[in-house]
């Protein structure tokens, strides 16, 4: 366990010297202040945080971030993020991506680093659209978008990301949003305690090229109904008035009302361990019909790749000795000349 | 039978052995090998295999091949032409004839001249029989058969004994040659410790072919090669991939830093990442990656948090990791990229040897982006190559470029240990700048910038592929800092042309022919020179190592010639870098077909330009 200490950080201390430059508007300022907000807070030491980002506008990101960082080339953040935390276990690294860089030209590396369990987290800004490129369709972006590169409409089928990193191994998987501070903060503290690959998909409003892609989960009007807020252990209810809730008919998720034809016990239960629940809940985007679930969506301790690696290395030490540069050149078969 | 052995002395002999992907060629080439460096010879080595990994059995696609040279004298390649061939199946015999020397010998193993064999070789009588190979020593023995009389009472099946045929050969050959076969009896008993029966099938196999040797009328005579003058020392074999290996560990441990690897499994360089692999006792972390910008990329990520990173390829693999080379260069993080090459482009020969990667190490990447590139003389020269690149790329912060290729990769030599004190000095000096901090502050003498990982308080900084601000290393767009930034990474890497030793050249100082070449294609040439210059042509020898930047001095030294001769395994890559920098047009001579140059073909040309001459 982390050992929480008070190191009297602040969020001040997360930001750096450099004029924040994303488009006035965008979602991405309250995801950096949240991040900033949260790392103060989790009791690390702040020399240990690594901010580590591909090419796109989320991957400004490690230059607002008072932390060791690279801001990386397109695609590779998880890769370089993967060589930062193997050279220094002891370091709390972090990906800052978005759906262009994190899973288009970035995905073969998406799903191998959440096969793979290598201990970063990885958070993906998904605004369905290219937008540091000004406007093309994105591995997210819905079937029939109007983009620059789409203008009869996107005949692309998109991608659901959550979806992808659970079928790819993830062992922690969440989903929040970059107007709701208050639960990004908590989903950031859970990725952080989790050992292990995390994987939190963000989505987030650009205001320039894809403004409004969220509106019915962020309207005061409409966000109720649109949104399903996970807690574990807790039966899946959302709406106005708390008066929804998600009922398993056979293998299919239905959103259904509560006290006519369906009662509390009906409605399906949150476990965040149960990997079946994890694979319904993804199901639910890009479904009209079922609202959008938020939270942690799967939570399970499987042994992290960094920890295989060092019980590999301390076992093999343990067995052949700890090497010097004495064993390595004399290693092999070796025979005199006299 | 007359048993008393009539011996000959010679001074270096070639065997080959060939067969079928399964008979076990590599394995009795390696052991033959290693008793020969074993009894004092001086050795090399080369295996030649089909990039198939079991064509079918008895196709001449399918043929495997081991080739050893040893010697009483320095020798530096693993020979032209054997004067040995030895042939367990029709194939192996057509696929090499032609390589043999004339009058060479033939051990050829009857038991696989079948109908079936013969046709699959695509012979229409059997050559042992039809008189076609009267110009050889054949010497044709049924080696299944003597196997299993050997093993009769062992009760092998056909196929256990089928499969000690290659010892029987290993036997023979060590009679044939006076060498003792102690070693490899003691070494099949390690390796087929957990299977009895087999240690002892394969002690009789081999004894059977040295008794068969020593007892049987055709072999009159049997050769006997002293030992070498070999430096007194500790000595073990290494092929080139294996020393590069050692060369890098053995620098991280020097400097003090772990040692991070990432690797992608590509033919001829995936051996390093086995070796990488195996490395655990010294605390090196591999990830065999996803792929080949992965590999790259992640040793970028193990730099910047403070190990000796370094990541191995070939042609391929290297053009996938060119963009992130550019990133290693702008934030000036150490690295060593090592590339195997082989033939391209593309999938090419992915087997065979070439030189053509030179220019992709030098020019392949967008941008001004300079980054040091080195080359490997020889398998074991493979671990000094390595060991410097690793010095260079940490003392100067820069990802260093390491060219070795398929030919030293799968060679192998005898290496004498070094001491440790042997070893250059890590001279290297932690750069830090004024009192505060600043990501790009410059050490006067290198222009090296600090190298501060993550874990370090109050030293938080950012880096990436944005062009960085002079010291300070913000993001700048700033148009003269930019030309400023720009010529400093230039001068940076040219600066290490400062350190680089005078260049050596074997032979006459000045006037007459040089032969200029860089890499794997030293042996061949320092053999041909060898034996020109005993003929009396007036020809010297200059091997570069360091390719960009060129070695101060090469210019002078190459003016000093009448004549300059590039050989390379290239359409002439070097030679244009030649007459670029020394504004010189040196003679070119240029082989792609997938092999080394042989001696012969070097002397040849020599004594074609000297004939010109007079």
């Amino acid at each position: 366990m982390i050992d929480i200490q008070s190191l009297d950080l602040t969020k001040k201390d997360f930001v750096t010297e450099n004029e924040v430059r994303w488009c006035p508007g965008c979602g991405d300022y309250g995801i950096l202040s949240s991040i900033q907000k949260t790392f103060a807070s989790l009791g690390e030491k702040k020399e240990n945080f690594a901010v580590i980002s591909g090419i796109g506008c989320s991957s400004r990101f490690p230059y607002y971030m008072d932390t060791y960082g690279i801001h990386g080339i397109h695609g590779r953040a998880i890769p370089i993020a993967t060589g930062v935390k193997l050279a220094n276990p002891a370091l709390s690294v972090w990906v800052i991506t978005g759906d262009g860089d994190g899973i288009s030209i970035g995905g073969n590396h998406f799903i191998h680093a959440m096969r793979r369990n290598v201990d970063v987290n990885v958070v993906l800004f998904n605004n369905r659209i290219y937008g540091l490129t000004k406007g093309q369709l994105s591995p997210t972006s819905e079937l029939g978008k109007i983009t620059k590169s789409s203008p009869f409409g996107s005949i692309d089928a998109p991608f659901n990301p959550a979806t992808l990193a659970l079928g790819a191994g993830a062992p922690f998987v969440a989903r929040s949003l970059d107007r709701n501070m208050k639960h990004m903060s908590e989903m950031i503290r859970r990725a952080y305690q989790h050992f292990g690959a995390t994987f939190i998909e963000v989505y987030q409003n650009c205001v320039i090229f894809n403004d409004g892609a969220f509106n019915n989960i962020t309207d005061k009007e409409t966000k109720d109904d649109f949104s399903l807020m996970l807690e574990h252990k807790k039966p899946m209810i959302f709406g106005k008035e708390s008066s929804k809730g998600i009922h398993l008919d056979g293998n299919i998720p239905r959103a259904v009302e509560i006290g006519k034809d369906y009662s509390i016990d009906d409605i399906l239960v949150h476990d965040e361990t149960d990997s079946v629940i994890s694979l319904i809940l993804g199901e639910f985007t890009y479904r009209p019909d079922m609202p959008t679930p938020f939270g942690v969506i799967r939570a399970v301790d499987t042994k992290p790749y960094c920890k295989y690696m060092l019980d590999q290395i301390a076992e093999v030490k343990q067995k052949q000795g700890e090497g010097t540069l004495e064993t390595l050149l004399s290693s092999g078969d070796t025979w005199e000349i006299k | 039978m007359d048993t008393t052995k009539q011996i000959r002395d010679m001074d270096d002999v070639v065997v080959r052995f060939a067969g079928d992907s399964g008979d076990g060629m590599q394995l009795i080439g390696d052991r033959f090998s290693s008793s020969s460096a074993h009894s004092g010879h001086d050795i090399a080595t080369l295996p030649d295999y089909p990039s198939e990994i079991r064509a079918p059995a008895g196709t001449l696609a399918g043929v495997s091949a081991f080739q050893v040279n040893f010697s009483s004298r320095d020798i530096y390649t693993p020979g032209d032409a054997p004067d040995v061939l030895v042939a367990m199946n029709p194939a192996a015999l057509k696929v090499h004839l032609n390589d043999l020397v004339r009058g060479g010998v033939i051990v050829a193993n009857t038991a696989a001249f079948t109908g079936k064999n013969l046709k699959l070789a695509k012979y229409d009588s059997n050559p042992l029989e039809d008189g076609s190979l009267s110009g050889y020593h054949i010497y044709a023995v049924n080696m299944v058969e003597m196997v299993a009389n050997a093993t009769h009472n062992l009760n092998l099946k056909p196929k256990a004994i089928e499969r000690c045929k290659n010892f029987f050969a290993l036997g023979l050959l060590f009679w044939m040659y006076s060498h003792s076969k102690a070693d490899t009896l003691k070494w099949l008993k390690k390796k087929f410790a957990t299977k009895p029966e087999l240690i002892e099938a394969n002690i009789r196999a081999v004894n059977a072919g040295y008794n068969y040797g020593s007892t049987m009328r055709i072999f009159t005579t049997s050769y006997r090669v002293a030992s070498a003058k070999l430096r007194q020392g500790k000595y073990r074999q290494v092929n080139g991939n294996l020393a590069t290996v050692l060369g890098i560990v053995a620098a991280g441990l020097r400097m003090g830093r772990e040692i991070f690897y990432g690797g992608y499994p590509i033919t001829p360089a995936s051996e390093i990442m086995h070796e990488f692999a195996a490395m655990k006792r010294y605390g090196v972390k591999m990830l065999q990656a996803e792929d080949e910008i992965a590999a790259v990329t992640a040793a970028i990520g193990a730099s910047y948090a403070g190990n000796l990173a370094c990541t191995a390829t070939s042609g391929p693999g290297l053009a996938l990791k060119s963009e992130a080379l550019g990133l290693a260069i702008i934030t000036e993080l150490p690295m060593v990229v090592v590339d195997v090459q082989r033939g391209g482009p593309s999938t090419g020969l992915p087997t065979k040897p070439e030189q053509s990667d030179l220019n992709i190490a030098m020019y392949g990447r967008h941008g001004e982006a300079p980054m040091p590139v080195l080359c490997a003389f020889s398998p074991r020269d493979c671990f000094y190559a390595a060991y410097e690149a690793s010095r260079i790329a940490v003392k100067y912060m820069t990802p260093v470029l390491l060219l070795t290729d398929g030919y030293l990769a799968q060679g192998a030599e005898p290496w004498r240990i070094p001491s440790e004190d042997e070893l250059p000095e890590m001279d290297i000096e932690p750069v830090f700048g004024s009192e505060d901090f600043f990501p790009y502050a410059r050490d006067e003498k290198t222009l090296a910038r600090p190298w501060v990982s993550p874990g370090t308080p109050g030293k938080e900084h950012r880096i990436g592929g944005l062009e960085k601000e002079h010291i300070y290393g913000g993001v700048s767009h700033d148009p003269e800092n930019h030309q400023f930034m720009t010529e400093l990474r230039q001068n940076k890497v040219d600066g290490i042309a400062l350190e680089i030793p005078p260049t050596e050249i074997f032979g006459d100082e000045s006037d007459g022919l040089l032969i200029l070449g860089w890499g794997g294609s030293y042996g061949a040439i320092r053999e041909a020179v060898i034996r020109a210059r005993e003929e009396g042509v007036k020809v010297s020898h200059v091997q570069v190592r360091y390719l960009d930047p060129l070695p101060p001095d090469l210019g002078d030294v190459l003016k000093r010639f009448n004549q300059v001769l590039i050989p390379e395994t290239n359409m002439g890559q070097f030679r244009r870098v030649i007459q670029a920098n020394y504004l010189m047009k040196p003679l070119g001579f240029n082989k792609v077909k997938g092999k080394p140059f042989r001696a012969e073909e070097i002397y040849e040309k020599i004594k074609e330009i000297a004939g010109e001459k007079s």
